[in-house]
């Protein structure tokens, strides 16, 4: 397949209006201001793009849950937070073509009939904000954003909106509220944010690359996109390959390609020398994926039938040098740091699997153990929680437990006591002088 | 949950601060771009750092002042980002990746490297004030791992000797 989402990596000055114009750009969204903003939907909805922040939620289903009488303003807002680990395909698209990005942008906020879109982009990627904020800026000089856009009456400001190190930002409520001037704490749902999501409005957030998938379908068709890829699993997606492969980086593949293909015709395959433990197919909390299923298909059905999700495409390698219980550990300790700290099974739950398989990976395992880190998973997860970040550690944890559970028990048949006369932590958790104890 | 303490701070920043004429403009600038005075907090507070290097209690009362907010409500944001400096940073600031990816493919070394050569643990600087070390999570940017961050710039694929050089030109700069 040629790129198509990335066919401008490689061209010189690549972030440039005039390099842009000169391949077409901003031709789509010229198309799209003759459409109807319905039928600019319907395009969508016929192309079957599914979105590619994570969950893989048809686009134009999506965007169809914004009440239609509604008379005040909507909101698009462009997820550029890239927080989940293994994670690194937005950058990419921002680094090579930061116009298709903004156009993109221009057409989803045209079929809501948005006239405010911002972009919330992660705080550390300063530079690429930057990157983006030109582009915009290039644009509205050329009258493709603004006011009145190229004499229809049309209106739109795009703003670029920084975050400031926090994961939990690129969940979609937390997201707006960091918007909105808060702590990034997520919100319960319904009402979704197509009802009432950013200031109260109706909002549709989408991912940058779901977004740079439309300038495509609008000049190529809906018909062209939903030939590339399998059935309800449409078009290119950006994997995000890490870990120990010969060449990590971003490739461009249909939706629908083998994990062998991505792993080995694309990214050389293992370091010499090693070969395939397991890897998570769609960033760090995807279900882990043991090297005999290297030949799942890479779209959102086959892996959820396989007991995982593609997720954001973030695909980890795990060569045999890995230890996975200091793997398990490190995610553990990701999650616990990154839990907004608002319900008591993720807050909790994530520093007592942390707590455990650290004391694990120190040599002090006991029994039980396992069974408690899968039942901690249990109550974080399935709807016990405000937003799925009790999920998104639960899943990838208990499936190293259950699928390679051998370097676990082995572990802790090894392990050694803990010295048992620990001093008392707290005041209180000795024994009390007169309740009989 | 990312909250820190606010460290104790020198009387002078307790004070009232006075922004100069351009951080006012650009303030009123960026509260133009909002519905709301609150949502335009982030960014401001990203003004003010990057005007200042970190956010003092100072500025967070004056930022309150600017936007009709409540200082606690500042502050409490202010707190829960990771990237907003509740004390003067110095003059690079070293944040090493240590999620998984980075962590397989060298993170763990370069993280060792870095202490040793600095002296330092992480969420210590240096005695002349030149170099911080931080451990961060996940950068965005795995592909490339090991990645460390140094103020607003990312070095990518890093081996000790490549942090080595990069660290040697940032000393001769300073
Ligand atoms: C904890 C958590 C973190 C998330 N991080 C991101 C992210 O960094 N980028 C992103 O696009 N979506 C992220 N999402 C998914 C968003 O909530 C949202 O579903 C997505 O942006 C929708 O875009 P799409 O429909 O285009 O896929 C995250 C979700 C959760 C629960
Ligand atoms: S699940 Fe975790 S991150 Fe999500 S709202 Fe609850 S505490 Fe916060
Ligand atoms: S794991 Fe280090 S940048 Fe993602």
């Amino acid at each position: 397949m040629d790129s198509i989402l990335l066919r401008a990596r490689g061209t010189p000055d690549s972030q440039s209006l005039t390099t842009y114009l000169a391949a077409g750009g901003y031709n789509a969204w010229e198309k799209v201001l003759q459409m109807t903003p319905e039928a600019v939907m319907n395009e969508v909805t016929l192309s079957e793009l599914r979105g590619r922040g994570g969950a893989g939620f048809p686009t134009g289903r999506k965007w169809s849950f914004i009440p239609k009488d509604h008379p005040g303003p909507r909101y698009l807002v462009c997820n550029a937070d890239e927080s989940e680990p293994g994670t690194f395909k937005d950058r990419e698209l921002i680094e090579h073509d930061p116009h298709l990005v903004v156009e993109g942008i221009a057409i989803a906020a045209y079929a809501i009939k948005a006239a405010t879109a911002y972009v919330y982009i992660r705080g550390e990627f300063g530079r690429w904000a930057t990157i983006l904020g030109k582009a915009i800026a290039d644009a509205k000089k050329k009258g493709y954003l603004g006011k009145g856009i190229l004499g229809s009456g049309y209106n739109l400001e795009i703003v670029v909106h920084r975050g400031a190190g926090a994961y939990i930002c690129g969940e979609e409520t937390a997201l707006i509220e960091s918007i909105e001037g808060k702590r990034g704490f997520p919100r319960l749902k319904p009402p979704f944010p197509a009802i009432a999501g950013l200031f109260g409005k109706p909002t549709i957030v989408n991912n940058v690359e779901t977004l740079a998938c439309l300038p495509h379908i609008i000049n190529r068709g809906a018909k062209w996109f939903a030939s590339i890829g399998r059935p309800r699993n449409t078009g290119p997606k950006l994997f995000c390959v890490s870990g120990h492969v010969q060449r990590p980086g971003v490739v461009e593949l249909p939706l629908g390609v083998s994990f062998r293909e991505i792993i080995f015709d694309h990214c050389g395959g293992i370091r010499d020398g090693h070969t395939l433990k397991a890897f998570f197919p769609g960033g760090s909390s995807a279900p882990i994926m043991t090297a005999d299923q290297v030949d799942v298909r890479a779209d959102f059905d086959a892996c959820a039938e396989a007991g995982s999700m593609l997720g954001s495409g973030g695909v980890i390698v795990l060569d045999d040098s890995v230890d996975i219980v200091e793997a398990a550990a490190n995610l553990a300790r990701f999650y616990a740091h990154e839990s907004c700290g608002q319900c008591t099974p993720c807050r909790e739950g994530a520093d007592w699997a942390m707590d455990i398989l650290e004391r694990i990976l120190a040599g002090h395992g006991r029994e039980g153990d396992l069974d408690q880190i899968l039942r901690i998973c249990t109550y974080a997860s399935n709807g016990m929680t405000i937003c799925p970040l009790g999920d998104a550690f639960s899943m990838p944890l208990s499936s190293m437990v259950k699928k390679l559970s051998g370097e676990f028990e082995r572990r802790i048949a090894a392990a050694s006591r803990l010295p048992q006369k620990k001093k008392p932590v707290l005041p209180w958790s000795g024994p009390l002088p007169g309740f009989g104890q | 949950m990312t909250t820190r303490p606010i460290v104790s701070e020198p009387a002078e920043n307790l004070c009232e601060v006075t922004f100069d004429s351009k951080l006012e403009k650009r303030i009123a600038d960026t509260l133009k771009q909002y519905p709301t005075p609150r949502a335009a907090l982030l960014p401001v507070l990203w003004l003010c750092q990057d005007r200042y290097g970190w956010i003092s209690p100072g500025v967070m009362r004056a930022v309150a002042q600017r936007l009709g907010e409540n200082p606690a409500h500042v502050e409490g944001v202010v707190t829960f980002y990771t990237m907003f400096r509740t004390r003067p940073p110095a003059s690079y600031v070293l944040q090493v990746c240590r999620t998984l990816s980075c962590a397989m493919c060298g993170g763990k070394e370069l993280a060792e490297h870095l202490t040793t050569k600095l002296g330092v643990g992480f969420g210590e600087r240096t005695p002349d004030g030149l170099f911080e070390l931080h451990a961060v999570e996940c950068l965005g940017a795995c592909g490339s791992a090991p990645v460390v961050q140094i103020n607003d710039d990312y070095y990518e694929s890093m081996t000790p000797e490549k942090i080595d050089a990069v660290l040697e030109t940032l000393t001769r700069k300073a």
